[in-house]
């Protein structure tokens, strides 16, 4: 579609150089020639066609086959055989769902609320608080891999933590935490609030610059205490903030393997596999690369409705303040 | 304000009666903790916890690299390089390490690159797809990157790409450039249109303008959307299990798989193989943090 607009409006404008005549740019744009914007976009565009676009439709229009490297007898038009499965004849789709949803709200709620006290707690002015930011910040730059490396060693029954607290008379020696179907959520839970929390700290703390200081002020005058300064001014000035990076780290919660599938991969016993670990596992593991999609495409149709009614309920970008 | 304060406290410390009122020592507490003067032991207790949750387990890692095998020691004295050195030698993370700078890199400049053109657009242009490209954008961020590896190793085998490092360099790159895009149209349209449209004037290209006006004042959000692109690559972990299967094409995050999944973790070459990893985006992360905030409230979200 890019090509034909530019074909269709080049008459109107023939012959103009990059020179534009300033001042009348936007508006009807005739200073400027139609191609430029198009061209502009294009390298972005064609590889999200290619990398993006070409593989989620592949991945829908795998749903409707079947199509598994072990069984290619079978292979060929499936209809909806694929989500009827899904649907009525497959247990682990729904436990890893519901794992998927309390993964999901228990990491984004506590990230959210231990990040927020974090960025109103740096923003204060106290000594050392430029090298306090950095290091309260620093495991934002931390990958799932190395996270999990980083908490094997402090998790290990033989040689962590809990072996130097059984020392010191707190809990049991070799306690696992990771393969205990009752400590393991907790166990992932925390490994990744370490990593996560800095990015709402971050965001939020880039948000909170923006608050005219003469609002507290104002309100200090008026006789309002902290709490209420928070309550009233700063939780609507972050409103908008705050929900879009929930959304954004919900999702992104919700789709990010890497920490999972490293620490746990899914185990012990199937409790810490999430959806997209689940069809992980089916399409690379089990070649089943027709369930998978299906599996894939019910994800992101859930994914999607979640982020629309979220947007919806919480009124984003509503005239609140 | 004086007045008022005084009042309240009046109310407050209000005496039974006749007792005259000595409002000296409530008035002045009110007015050192009238705005946001917080207790320091408010902010010095909560942040010590939280820097502990956060320290110890990077200490943790030092510790295992440092000291020699078999010690429990929880100082890592005397310091030994051993596990540095198997790791990098035996373990090949030398040759993961240079693979991964690579992906790093090419993935920092192509970002950038692509979505500063992209981002110039939609900032500076009203164009006919210009709503629908804004929605793809938005879109692709609810794309599971994981979802997409059958599909995208299918294109990569069918491009003859598997195995070489292109490949990751390709998805990272346009797993990457949505949100750079959003982002870096944010800070340009942050950058008055006025001073592009002042050079025009002076005989600039719109190149020439763009180069010489808008890029400088772009450094912040450059750096973060750059920083951002390298730091992703050279965390991520998918891309290069599925797409690169050969020991000399790999990245670190896979090399620390592997070592992770060893029948018999060697804890010490574990954690000496973290503490590369961890190097590279420490520097980077050191380097950027403070414009990393800056950035972000230069406009970035809200666009």
């Amino acid at each position: 579609m890019a090509p034909a607009a530019p074909a269709a409006t080049a008459a109107k404008t023939p012959g103009r150089t990059s020179r534009g005549a300033p001042g009348r740019r936007r508006g009807t744009g005739s200073s400027t020639p139609r191609r430029l914007p198009y061209l502009l976009i294009a390298p972005a565009g064609l590889l999200m066609l290619g990398f993006i676009a070409y593989p989620v439709l592949s991945v829908f229009y795998y749903s409707l086959q079947h199509y598994n490297v072990t069984k290619p007898w079978r292979d060929g038009f499936a209809g909806f055989d694929n989500f009827t499965r899904v649907f009525t004849d497959d247990p682990l789709f729904r436990d890893s769902l519901v794992f998927s949803a309390k993964w999901v709200v228990t990491e984004v709620s506590l990230q959210l609320l231990l990040g927020l006290g974090l960025a109103l707690l740096v923003n204060q002015t106290f000594v050392g608080r430029a090298v306090a930011r950095a290091m309260v910040f620093s495991p934002w730059a931390v990958s799932g891999v190395l996270t999990t490396t980083i908490w094997m060693l402090l998790y290990n029954p033989s040689t962590g933590v809990s072996r130097y607290l059984a020392d010191a008379g707190v809990g049991s020696y070799g306690t696992s935490v990771l393969s205990d179907t009752d400590t393991v959520f907790w166990a992932v839970v925390v490994t990744e609030l370490w990593r996560g929390v800095p990015f709402f700290a971050i965001l939020i703390l880039a948000d909170l610059q923006s608050v005219p200081k003469d609002l507290y002020e104002a309100a200090s005058v008026d006789g309002a205490g902290r709490l209420r300064q928070f309550v009233h001014i700063t939780l609507p000035h972050l409103k908008d903030a705050i929900i879009l990076s929930t959304l954004l780290r919900a999702v992104w919660e919700f789709n990010n393997v890497d920490l999972l599938y490293t620490l746990t991969g899914g185990g012990p016993a199937g409790v810490t596999t999430t959806l997209p670990l689940y069809v992980a596992n089916t399409g690379i593991e089990g070649h089943d690369f027709g369930y998978a999609s299906a599996l894939t495409t019910v994800a992101f149709v859930i994914l999607l409705f979640c982020s629309i009614l979220y947007l919806r309920l919480s009124k984003f970008g509503g005239d609140s303040r | 304000m004086t007045a008022a304060l005084a009042e309240t406290g009046d109310r407050r410390t209000a005496p039974p009666a006749g007792t005259p009122v000595t409002p000296q020592a409530p008035r002045r507490r009110r007015r050192t903790r009238a705005f946001d003067e917080v207790p320091r032991w408010q902010i010095y207790l909560p942040l010590g916890l939280y820097l502990l949750f956060t320290l110890v387990p990077f200490y943790w890692m030092l510790l295992f690299a440092l000291r020699p095998a078999g010690s429990t020691s929880l100082v890592p004295w005397p310091v030994t390089f051993e596990h540095f050195e198997k790791v990098w030698n035996e373990r090949s993370f030398g040759v993961f390490f240079q693979n991964s700078m690579l992906v790093g890199l090419a993935t920092l400049v192509t970002t950038t690159v692509i979505a500063l053109s992209g981002g110039y657009a939609l900032a500076r242009f009203d164009f006919r797809v210009k709503n629908a490209f804004m929605l793809a954008l938005l879109c692709s961020q609810f794309i599971p990157g994981a979802l997409m590896l059958v599909p995208l190793f299918e294109i990569f085998r069918n491009l003859r790409m598997i195995n070489s490092l292109e490949s990751v360099i390709i998805a990272e790159t346009v797993f990457q450039l949505p949100l750079s895009i959003i982002l870096i149209s944010g800070f340009i349209k942050n950058v008055p249109v006025s001073l592009e449209e002042a050079a025009w004037v002076d005989g600039c290209s719109r190149l020439r303008a763009f180069r010489a006006v808008v890029l400088p004042l772009l450094r912040p959000g450059l750096i973060a959307v750059g920083s951002f692109a390298f730091v992703h690559s050279w965390n991520h972990f998918l891309f290069a299990l599925m797409f690169l299967s050969e020991q000399d094409k790999q990245t670190i995050p896979v090399g620390l798989n592997t070592l992770i999944g060893a029948d018999s973790v060697d804890l010490g070459a574990l954690a000496a193989g973290g503490v590369i990893a961890a190097v590279p985006v420490v520097i980077v992360f050191a380097f950027i943090q403070k414009w990393l905030i800056t950035g972000f409230s230069a406009g970035a979200v809200k666009g």
